[in-house]
This record gives C-alpha cells, structure tokens and sequence, in this order.
C-alpha cells in the first residue's frame, strides 16, 4: 500500500481506474501452454536421452528428422510462450516502480522473442541443412 | 520493489520483561509484539508471564488476563470471545488466527509469540489498520442486485440453490487469510484478496442475484483478481475453515466459462 497521505478514501484507492476487463484470456493460454507442456517434455527428455553417445552427423539426422523436428518445435514455441507469461506475471508480481515495470515486460518480450527464433531457427536449419 | 527488509522505524526492538507474580506455579511466556505511535519508539516485544492456574485456556483469556492483571496498556481488539465477530484475528506462533477459538495447548512451542496480522499498517499494538481490507470488501457491492421488480412477499430459493451459499456465507471478514496471502502483502493495492474475492464467489452464485455477470466483469482484471497464484495460504489459515483458494478458482473458471 501507498504510504503517502492522500485525501481520497479507501474505496477510491481500491476502485482506482476501474476493472481492465483482462486477464482471462492470459490464465487461459498460461494453463492451455502448462498441459501441452507435459507431454511435450517427456518427448523432448526421451528425444535428448536417445541422443546420448552419438556422433555429430547422426545427431544432425535425427534432430533433422521430419516427426523430431515437429516436435521440437513445437516444445520450443509452447515452451518460449509459457515463459514469456510465466515472466510477465513475475514482473506484475513483484516490479512495481511503473517506469521499470514496463521497462522489464518489454525486455521480457524481446529475449522471447529472440530465444524462440533462434530455436526455431536452429531446428530448421539441421532440418533443411546448410 | 518488494522490500525485503523491514523500514528503520519498524524494526523490532527487545521490550520489557515482566516477571511472573510471586508464587506463581504453572506460568507460560508470551512474547508479544507491542507499538504505541504516540511515543516515537520502534515496535518492541514485551515478555510476560501468564499464571495457567488463573487464566482460562484460550490464548484470548491469557491477553485479557495480561491486560487486567499485568500490563493494562496492552492493545488489542476482541468482542465475541466464540469466533463470530472476527475481532481478534491476530498472529499467534506463526500463524494468523483468532485468538478466542484457539486454546494454548494447540500452540506446539514453549513461547507463545503473538504478533498483528501481517503486512498491514499497525494501529497500535495487536491492532492493525483494516481501512483498505474492507474498502475492498466494499468494491465487490455485497448486497443483493436485482432488475425484476421486488416480490411482494420475499425473493425465493430452492433449498439446492441456498445449499450453494454453504463454505461462504460464514466468512466473519477477520481478515486472516487475506493477511497470509503473499501476493496480498506484496500487491494490497490493487489485488482484492481471498476474503473480498470469496465474497464476490457468494454474491456471484446467488440464485436470486441477478448481477452476475457485472460482478464477474468487475473482478475481471490481472491483478483484482489473477495476482491469485493459488498459494492456498489463505485456506490454511482460515480460523473458519473456509476454501477461499476454491472460490478464487471458481470464479477463475466462470470467467473462462463465458468465453469459451
């Protein structure tokens, strides 16, 4: 709570600028990501598990494999977007200086971004070669 | 930020230390959190000594035997004394309940600490500030809300529908689960809080409301009602033993109800 004395009352504190008519469309898509997770973490687990003790190339042609690689992306985007709420709710939870709050969802935003890209973008390119 | 150290002026200082009375047999400290904010002084913990053969076995007996055998300066709020009126809702041992329905033998340790309900401003003593707690009690409009012309008679309900009311309509509003919930301490502000939003729940699944739809648009929000991260503090601290963890989610799975 604010320690700074104010006039107002309680109630137009806790009324403020009203109700944002959001949030459910974020629980939603942060528990639909948690159950696609579940099996696609035991698949990624069993993918790198199955991985030990190759070589280089045929680690290439596994990962590089049509079905591998759907399922790798597909962790690596639910994956990334699961994070990319998970932190945000983090940042909400505990950032509370307005300035550095939307500094640090922003920053959120763009190392996602990037992550995700750069997973994705390493999938497909053992996929696709060169 | 979230502070993780505590202001200068509230640090905990050691306080006076009574002595138990002459011939006292079967006594038990209580180490209790005092702050008076006309003397300038940081909060200190006083010791005491309460005679267990003089003193009835809840642990609001021994504060009142405190306050009229040994220290009458000591602040705290009770009325009910049976857990009705939610009054003396404070931190006894760790763990916010209320002092009338809790006996001294239920606390495990030797000491008996006794603090004000967490996170809030301190009035005096045993006292907390609840003006914001209630204000959000106040937000979620509990009273019922009807557009259909008033009955003549009274609004009816099936006995099915009033059974729905049971687990919410007893909450006394002492403020114990909403005082446990980290993300409450962390976000007071603009998070409602276990006991407003457990309320909400109630006026939400009354049959004869007819407003459900506003008070669910009223809660809709991040933080009025998502900073609830299902900690479930709050239905353990229930001196009650309401699930205000449940309600939350039923209300969670309202809201996903009427858009999917």
């Amino acid at each position: 709570m604010s320690e700074r004395p104010t006039l107002r009352t309680p109630l137009s504190r806790v009324r403020h600028l009203g109700p944002a008519r959001a949030g459910t469309e974020h629980f939603w898509r942060q528990r639909l990501t948690s159950v696609a997770l579940i099996p696609l973490s035991i698949v990624f687990i069993a993918i790198v598990i199955s991985l030990i003790g190759r070589n280089h190339a045929a680690t290439v042609q596994i990962l590089g494999s049509a079905p591998v690689a759907i399922l790798m992306l597909l962790f690596v985007v639910t994956g990334i977007y699961h994070m990319w709420l998970g932190m945000q709710v983090i940042i909400e939870d505990y950032v509370h200086h307005e300035l550095l709050k939307i500094i640090t969802l922003m920053a959120n935003t763009f190392f996602c971004a990037a992550t995700g890209l750069a997973c994705v973008f390493a999938v497909l390119k053992l996929s696709f070669g060169v | 930020m979230v502070e993780f150290t505590l202001p200068k002026n509230s640090k905990i200082t050691e306080g006076k230390v009574w002595p138990a009375a002459p011939g006292t047999k079967n006594a038990r400290e209580f180490r209790v959190y005092r702050w008076n904010p006309d003397d300038g002084q940081n909060p200190r913990v006083d010791t005491y000594q309460v005679d267990l053969d003089d003193c009835g076995p809840m642990l609001l007996d021994a504060l009142i035997w405190i306050k009229s055998k040994v220290d009458p300066t000591l602040t705290f709020r009770r009325s009910c004394r049976e857990g009705v009126c939610g009054s003396c809702a404070m931190n006894i041992d760790g763990v916010n309940t209320l002092a009338c329905t809790r006996t001294m033998k239920e606390v495990p340790s030797k000491t008996v600490r006794i603090y004000p309900l967490p996170h809030m401003p301190v009035v005096k003593d045993l006292v907390p500030d609840l003006s914001n707690f209630y204000a959000q009690y106040a937000s979620i409009e509990p009273w019922l809300q009807t557009k259909t012309p008033e009955p003549v008679k009274e609004w009816k309900q099936s006995h099915a529908d009033r059974e729905k009311l049971d687990g919410l309509y007893e909450c006394i509003l002492c403020a114990c689960c909403s005082t446990s919930c980290p993300s409450y301490w962390w976000n007071s502000d603009r998070y409602l809080g276990p006991a407003a939003l457990l309320q909400a729940q109630r006026w939400i699944v009354d049959s004869r409301d007819e407003a459900a739809g506003e008070r669910l648009d009223n809660v809709e929000d991040p933080f009025r009602l998502y900073r609830c991260h299902t900690i479930m503090n709050c239905t353990k601290a229930c001196p009650k033993g309401l699930n205000p963890a449940k309600a939350i989610a039923e209300i969670k799975m309202k809201l996903v109800e009427r858009q999917v």
